[in-house]
């Protein structure tokens, strides 16, 4: 089966980006095809690679990259909604004149059309939120 | 229906939608959703009326986190997050009720 | 291109959290996709729908005109549970946009039609 995942919570502050993980890594177990996570509100701030959490608990932003580059998951962060928090990639730097980016490997900053392809072409659609 | 609900029931009225809303399916409890299937809470007897309506379940590794897996009522079959695909997998549709 | 039916979920009042207003940029790409949209407004989010948000003294910017525009992009489906109002103590008349009102369980069969139910 074809699934797609909404993540709406940022890291660390809700259980949102841990339950889509585990819920993420299971369907891949089970050889379902995830055809996209997608980041949407807070949720983008999972797409940042500044993070520093500390050393003996999970890396929610490499945990994300490492599955993806594993798997070749595509993780789509919403434009949008990364312009309102501050995720940066080269070309939203160059667009918006930011003097530096923050995107984590594995993730790429997309808009909104990618969530409704993603409702479209898939089976199911698992939204993680508050 | 699958309907995922993942907030306690006396944090927040999504259970008492899904359950006043939802057509006959399924109800998955998951993070702090998980507290609803604790015996002797108010969940309890909310679930306990709506068995009949909808199959109900709660994912282990939060029962555990939470340290109530010992104590889950009866009528709600505890799911790993492979039990949770499953349960994706074999509904048509699933909500989140957040 | 598949036209799917995508119900969109509002649980949640507008400006104490982002949810209603970013939730309304999702249903307006939804449109432009052309997909067969409906909207649903339960608990607080019958909220999102009251005349007269006046964001002035918040400075933050105000939504609710975004409500009438959906007409415009042929999103004309939105559906307003009758439990929510009346607890709130609200009407169809207190709202900014035609809408149906339904009774819970009705809203719940409407659900169920549904290829893809978002929720913010």
């Amino acid at each position: 089966m074809k699934l797609s995942v909404l993540i709406n919570e940022g890291p660390y502050t809700h259980q949102a980006s841990d339950s889509a993980f585990q819920f993420t890594k299971a369907a891949l177990d089970k050889g379902h095809e995830i055809f996209r996570v997608f980041f949407y509100h807070d949720g983008v701030n999972n797409a940042t690679r500044l993070t520093t959490p500390p050393q003996d608990d999970r890396n929610i932003v490499n945990r994300w990259s490492k599955l993806a580059e594993e798997h070749k998951l595509d993780l789509v962060v919403c434009v949008a909604a990364a312009q309102r928090r501050g995720i940066v990639d080269d070309g939203e730097a160059k667009r918006n004149g930011k003097d530096a980016t923050n995107l984590a490997p594995g993730f790429r900053i997309s808009g909104l059309g990618q969530l409704i392809e993603a409702g479209i072409q898939s089976d199911r659609l698992v939204t993680f939120g508050d | 229906m699958l309907h995922i609900v993942n907030k306690s029931p006396l944090d927040r009225p999504s259970l008492d939608a899904v359950l006043q809303t939802g057509e006959a399916g399924a109800i998955l409890l998951i993070e702090d959703g998980v507290y609803a299937a604790t015996k002797g809470s108010a969940g309890e007897a909310k679930l306990k009326n709506a068995a009949g309506k909808f199959k109900l379940y709660a994912l282990a590794p939060d029962l555990e986190a939470r340290g109530v897996a010992d104590r889950v009522m009866d009528g709600v079959t505890a799911v790993d997050y492979a039990g949770f695909v499953d349960l994706v997998a074999e509904n048509k549709t699933c909500q989140s009720w957040l | 291109m598949t036209t799917k039916k995508f119900m969109f979920v509002n649980r949640k009042a507008p400006y104490g959290t982002v949810y209603a207003l970013e939730s309304l940029e999702v249903v307006l790409i939804a449109a432009a996709f052309e997909q067969d949209v409906s909207l649903a407004f339960m608990d607080d989010g019958v909220y999102q729908l009251k005349k007269g948000h006046n964001t002035k003294g918040i400075e933050m910017k105000g939504f609710e005109k975004t409500y009438g525009a959906l007409e415009d992009y042929d999103v004309t489906k939105l559906y307003v549970d009758q439990e929510s109002l009346a607890a709130r103590g609200l009407s169809a008349d207190d709202l900014c946009v035609p809408v149906e009102v339904m009774p819970r369980a009705a809203l719940g069969k409407m659900m169920e039609e549904q290829d893809t139910v978002l929720s913010f």
